[in-house]
């Protein structure tokens, strides 16, 4: 079986990456800078050099892994790079002034003018053209960043190409990152199936591709297996199964990291709901703008940090949070003092007068900040991504979920092991004997109302780095809150952390293959359904004290 | 006289004034706008009478809820969806009824199904082009979805606060679902470019006129088709599941089969309403289905006050004019209002205008003062 030759442009450009290698190899992993004078050198021999002269010019800066001969041989490739007649100094002209504005190639400071006549291009043909951009492939696969070194790495892995294997196998021998050298023995395993090589080597080679399974490793595996023997075929289809296997399985696993991701979102959106409806049963219509006022509070915060000390923008989010949860916590009492507690045991007109007073506040912040979306900005270390195995996870929602589960740790502390959870489950239970035993249940009502509110308003915090910040933020969660809260089983913290975590997961797997708006009306159906089932919910208290 | 007698005691005193007072609107708006000119201060202006033949159709949705929640103590939050679904039936009858005067000049298939290049009218859009079947689907949709709702829910026994939020989570659904292109309602935009119904031009004076005096007849209908049920002995027994559900079961009565009938007869009633709505106002989207707008809804017979009837109309027009006032005249406020109305009235008019007018008709009468009061207490336990 011949080699087959792909057809890539990249044939040409690897063979010079290996003639570099070998000719370079103790280059690589030492310092690459301060290396002006052989750059110095080399650009003045291109002075009315001749192509075969330019060729060897053009190897040698490659040679030199320097990473300031990139902009020489750009400028080489585009036909930029002159030289002055009268003292062969060579440059990077454009055209401009009275013929061509100068710039010395490796400052890149400008450098005066000069006539049309003055100055000469040097010359490049199509070889040469081909031989820059080879040069410039190796001199990022030799650059002393490993981000550029790992680039190359992967596009030898995507072209596959036999002649690559023993520049391959130098540079794995030197390379000291480990990541990196990983990508290059991939890359060398994939050109090495590629290749007219012995089964033994080939079946290696499927073993290192098979290391990691992504789409890469599958279409390697399953181009390998065209006219291959019995025994490698069925190394290769085993891999082939494996490979995909995990495939399946991260492809699982990242669905539930959306639905987690999804869940917690829902999770701190319900949770001081959880207080306000599940412990307290008040239907609170204005939980939604008790979000959207944390969600302000933050954008106040952010505002005020921009313009007084921008320095402390990272920290802006954990500014916000004590002032959210105090801002929301205060208004919540406010309501409960001012409205609710007219109101209890008629839920019915509790639920309207909260819509009221939702439709009030909303229209307040609209009053105060204009109806348009306000720009809340990511402190640093909630952007970006990192990969874990299969998975891509964004800092951002790492964090969400973090967060989530904290606040939900902290509001279990305080309700089971301190004195005034003692006094709100007691009131909760039985109002007339906790007021018998001394405690103000009066009191305790308003505060449990601003507990509920204020982790209202903390999660507003959270929910102001992933939906927009507008009048309108809370009604978007009002309804999906009272239905975590319901579906999870009112009056059950864990209820709601199972509820709002399964409802996130489930809408995550119907997405695929329903799409998202159609996946989120089967899970109100589901849950419409599921209530008939269970109208207590999941976890359903159990006793006299439901009816 | 018999005749008489039977037709006040199923009116009502106040149901007699909101008779009068609609046969009265039913013959001045039509004369005013046709013989009073223009330059008097009496005039009523062709957008006008739509205007109001719209409050007629939101007053008729009002008494749709509360029948439901006054009488039954089913406070439902997606009634707006049953409205919307009869202006559906309704907006898909005048679509096909544009036939070839769309801009694509497709005979069969509506502009919207043409731009989404869909070949065939799909089968849930069959029959629409009869009259009378649009006029069946207006009240069989909204009372199947009702009734299979109602059954479902009822036999479990979800009941209060349970109930409104999963009313509140189908009128969501739905909203969702309608928004869908795919679905083949007409996505984001809804129907809307009707030209005419039966062959009356839409625009015209006289069909707007016609329109707005089927829309007093139809809701005078329904409040007499509202009082009969409450008067009935069916209206008792609704009554007691609203104030002692658990004790009316153990009584022997089958509660859940009160409440899916009268809670399917409302869906319908609310259907009707906006079957006669869609016409006037040109357009039906997705957007009817939002949750805000049934919420909306039963704040207008809280307003009005809760299980009279006659205040459930009153608070449909009253709050809707006061919207239209407000948000032509004073935008920014128009939420603040609608807040602090739904506040108010929870806190401080527990029975709505109809209560706070009894309760000083109550003052000049003291010596009945006692026993309601008394009546009303239980009531309320």
């Amino acid at each position: 079986m011949a080699a087959p030759i792909p057809m890539s442009p990249f044939p040409d450009l690897l063979r010079r990456i290996a003639l570099v290698l070998v000719l370079a190899t103790a280059w690589i992993g030492g310092p690459a800078q301060a290396q002006d004078a052989p750059l110095q050198d080399l650009l003045s021999r291109l002075a009315g050099a001749d192509f075969a002269e330019t060729a060897r010019v053009v190897e040698a800066l490659a040679a030199t892994g320097d990473p300031a001969a990139a902009p020489i041989l750009e400028a080489l490739g585009e036909g930029d790079l002159f030289y002055r007649r009268s003292d062969n100094a060579v440059f990077i002209a454009t055209r401009g002034g009275k013929g061509y504005l100068l710039s010395d190639p490796l400052t890149g400071e400008a450098a005066g003018e000069a006539g049309r006549r003055e100055v000469a291009k040097v010359r490049v043909n199509n070889s040469l053209r081909r031989a820059v951009r080879a040069a410039i492939g190796t001199l990022t696969l030799r650059s002393p960043d490993p981000d550029i070194r790992r680039a190359a790495a992967e596009t030898v892995l995507k072209s596959r190409d036999p002649e690559a294997i023993d520049p391959l196998t130098a540079a794995i021998e030197v390379e000291a990152d480990a990541g990196v050298r990983f990508v290059m023995e991939r890359a060398r395993a994939a050109a090495t199936l590629n290749s007219g090589a012995d089964d033994a080597a080939k079946i290696d080679a499927v073993a290192t591709i098979a290391a990691k399974s992504d789409q890469e490793a599958r279409s390697i595996l399953l181009a390998a297996t065209d006219g291959a023997s019995d025994s490698l075929r069925q190394v290769l289809d085993e891999a082939v199964t494996a490979v995909e296997r995990d495939l399946a399985m991260w492809s699982a696993a990242q669905n539930v990291w959306y639905g987690l991701s999804l869940g917690s979102v829902l999770l701190l959106a319900a949770i001081g709901l959880a207080i306000t409806f599940g412990v307290m049963g008040v239907i609170n219509m204005a939980h939604g703008e008790m979000v959207m006022i944390g969600a302000y509070v933050t954008f106040v915060v952010q505002e005020i940090i921009r313009n007084h000390a921008p320095g402390l923008f990272d920290a802006s989010l954990l500014i916000a949070l004590p002032l959210a949860f105090a801002t929301a916590g205060l208004v919540g009492m406010a309501i409960e003092r001012g409205i609710i507690r007219f109101l209890y045991g008629r839920p019915l007109e509790t639920l309207l007068a909260t819509w009221g007073l939702s439709l009030i506040l909303q229209q307040a912040v609209r009053s105060l900040f204009g109806p348009t979306n306000q720009e809340v900005g990511a402190p640093s270390w909630m952007s970006g991504a990192f990969e874990l195995g299969g998975l891509t996870l964004t800092y951002g929602r790492v964090w969400i979920i973090v967060f989530a589960l904290i606040v939900f740790a902290v509001l279990i502390l305080v309700l089971r092991h301190t004195s005034f959870g003692l006094q709100m489950r007691a009131v909760t239970q039985n109002r007339r004997m906790a007021s018998s035993m001394g405690i103000r249940t009066n009191w305790t009502d308003a505060l449990t109302f601003g507990l509920g509110s204020g982790i209202a308003g903390v999660a507003g915090v959270a929910l102001s780095q992933i939906d927009n910040v507008s009048p309108n933020l809370g009604q978007s969660y009002i309804i999906d809150s009272f239905l975590v809260v319901v579906f999870g089983g009112v009056g059950n913290l864990w209820g709601t952390l199972v509820g709002a975590l399964s409802l996130g997961v489930l809408n995550k797997f119907l997405e695929p293959y329903t799409g998202a708006v159609l996946g989120k009306i089967l899970v109100l159906v589901f849950i419409i359904l599921f209530i008939q089932k269970r109208p207590r919910g999941l976890f359903a208290l159990k006793g006299r004290a439901v009816e | 006289m018999m005749l008489t007698d039977r037709f006040l005691r199923l009116t009502g005193t106040s149901g007699l004034i909101l008779l009068a007072c609609l046969a009265a609107a039913a013959i001045y708006v039509p004369v005013a706008n046709q013989f009073i000119p223009e330059t008097s201060a009496f005039h009523v202006s062709t957008a006008s009478v739509v205007v109001f033949g719209k409050y007629l159709c939101f007053a008729m949705l009002a008494l749709s809820i509360d029948l439901v929640w006054g009488y039954c103590g089913i406070l439902s939050l997606g009634h707006g969806a049953f409205f919307a679904l009869g202006g559906y039936a309704m907006g898909m009858h005048l679509m096909r009824e544009i036939g070839p005067r769309g801009v694509y000049g497709n005979p069969v298939l509506p502009d919207f199904m043409v731009f989404l290049n869909w070949q065939e009218l799909p089968w849930y859009w069959y029959g629409f082009d009869q009259f009378w079947f649009a006029l069946l689907m207006v009240v069989a949709v909204p009372g199947l979805l009702a009734f299979v709702f109602g059954y479902l829910a009822f036999r479990s026994r979800v009941t209060g606060v349970y109930l409104s939020i999963i009313t509140q989570a189908m009128t969501f659904a739905l909203m969702l679902a309608f928004f869908r292109n795919e679905m083949g309602f007409g996505g984001n935009n809804g129907l809307t470019d009707f030209k005419d119904v039966l062959g009356f031009n839409l625009q015209a004076d006289s069909t707007r006129i016609g329109l707005y005096l089927l829309s007093v007849a139809t809701l005078a209908a329904a409040f007499l088709v509202c009082r009969a049920i409450v008067l009935s002995r069916l209206g008792k027994v609704l009554i007691a599941v609203r104030d002692a559900e658990s004790r009316t079961r153990f009584i022997g009565y089958r509660v859940e089969h009160y409440k899916l009938f009268v809670f399917t007869v409302s869906a319908m009633m609310a259907g009707v309403a906006g079957a006669l709505y869609v016409p006037q106002v040109g357009i039906i989207n997705p957007g009817e289905f939002a949750p805000a707008n049934s919420i909306e809804a039963v704040v207008w017979v809280a307003v009005g006050g809760r299980g009279t009837l006659v205040g459930a109309v009153i608070g449909g027009i009253g709050v809707n004019l006061g919207k239209s006032y407000f948000t032509g005249a004073l935008p920014e406020i128009w939420l603040f209002a609608l807040g602090g109305l739904f506040v108010v009235v929870t806190l401080f008019m527990p029975k709505g205008i109809l209560g706070l007018l009894s309760r000083w008709r109550r003052k000049k009468a003291p010596a009945e003062t006692e026993a309601r009061t008394a009546a009303e207490a239980e009531e309320r336990a």
